[in-house]
């Protein structure tokens, strides 16, 4: 506990990245959102804590790369931003995992990564409420929480669980992102409003985007990037 | 080294501990470390000592014991213990256990039944067996 307090007391903002529902664009918009810091001359961190299924270093092309011992790990610098992921260690190998060992793991990562001075640490989380999220609640105080949702009725019933779970706790909130959007409407919005978040704003769906996982200095030229962008100023 | 880390950690507990006590000085640690990690004890205690400079931990006596690693399958509820399976461990391998004990679910299977669904009974970590103070 104090080990970990310890690794992250140099941290100015931990920005959580979650969704309650799976595939909504969450690992994503959590890279994209550390690029596109990163660009602006921000030293930023990203977690990729989801130990079944890591996406971040695949977004960001991250190959051939090791963190570096020392007192610790540090973790290594991609396009800027220093990844930290359990990929290093089980490559594309499964990772099966049972409640106790997630947190066990999680814990683990926290002790020994060196984070040094870091602006933002983003984490991009799994899905569902189960133990890493419940596990940056209690070991992140710093944690300040951001709502990917897709406008689907199914995503956003699922994102709105977990929202109350988050307000039932008074941990800080940042709003909701609308992702993956086609056809406007305002179910997201109304949805924000009547649990009295902050709606961020939207992201387009972007046929493109597939073409820009691993290639990170594309994406940040895409539109979904500059949506991305649009949503940090009001954050 | 991820045993500075550990030391750390320990070092820290021990401070904790003693606190809770009220202790005046501590004489005494003894440190049990579990096989699976495979930490390296001198590396351990080079880390402690540098570490404990200038602490109330300096003059402070180490005694460190190895408990061996044990796992249970799930599946067919199998024992056995790492001595049994080390071999088929390669450097990468052991390496990524030593950082985080969980990843013996990638790297470590069932002897019986193959199953990756065990649990580590025994051996996990580094932790505090106890210590000795002064009052
Ligand atoms: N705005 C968008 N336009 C088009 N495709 C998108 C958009 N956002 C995300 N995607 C695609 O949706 C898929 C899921 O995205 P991603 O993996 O980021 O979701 P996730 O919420 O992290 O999923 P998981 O819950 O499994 O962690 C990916 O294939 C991604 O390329
Ligand atoms: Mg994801
Ligand atoms: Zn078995």
């Amino acid at each position: 506990m104090a080990t970990i307090n310890k690794r992250l007391k140099d941290i100015k903002r931990v920005i959580v990245v979650v969704g309650g529902k799976g595939g909504v664009g969450k690992s994503l918009i959590a890279t994209t959102l550390s690029l596109v810091l990163s660009k602006r001359g921000h030293s930023v961190g990203l977690l990729d804590l989801d130990f079944h299924g890591p996406s971040c270093h695949t977004i960001l092309d991250a190959k051939g790369v090791m963190p570096t011992e020392g007192e610790g790990i540090i973790p290594p610098e991609i396009h800027g931003i220093k990844l930290m992921s359990v990929v290093y260690y089980v490559g594309e190998k499964p990772l099966p995992l049972r409640g106790t060992e997630i947190s066990n793991v999680f814990t683990e990562l926290l002790a020994i990564t060196k984070w040094g001075r870091t602006d933002y640490l983003i984490v991009d989380a799994p899905p569902g409420m189960g133990e890493e999220i419940l596990d940056v609640i209690r070991l992140m105080k710093k944690g300040e929480f951001l709502i990917v949702t897709t406008p689907s009725n199914l995503a956003l019933k699922t994102m709105s669980r977990l929202v109350k779970l988050l307000l039932e706790i008074r941990v800080p909130v940042l709003g909701i992102v609308e992702n993956m959007r086609i056809t406007k409407t305002k179910l997201t919005e109304e949805l924000a409003k009547g649990l009295d978040i902050k709606y961020l704003g939207y992201v387009s769906f972007d046929y493109n985007l597939e073409g820009c996982i691993s290639n990170p200095k594309k994406l940040l030229k895409t539109k979904f990037a500059d949506n991305v962008k649009n949503i940090l100023k009001v954050v | 080294m991820h045993e500075w880390a550990l030391a750390e950690g320990v070092i820290s507990t021990i401070l904790t501990v003693a606190k809770k006590k009220d202790a005046k000085e501590i004489t005494e640690a003894e440190i049990k470390i579990g096989c699976l990690q495979q930490i390296d004890e001198n590396i351990f205690t080079t880390a402690f000592r540098e570490l404990v400079k200038h602490t109330p931990l300096e003059k402070t006596k180490i005694k460190l014991k190895n408990e061996e690693a044990y796992f249970k399958c799930r599946t067919c509820e199998l024992e056995w213990n790492l001595t049994n399976t080390t071999n088929a461990l390669g450097r990468e391998e052991s390496e990524a256990i030593h950082f985080i004990p969980e990843l013996a679910h990638t790297f470590i299977r069932c002897p019986r039944c193959g199953s990756p669904d065990f649990a580590v009974t025994r051996g996990r970590g580094i932790w505090v067996e106890h210590i000795k103070i002064l009052k």
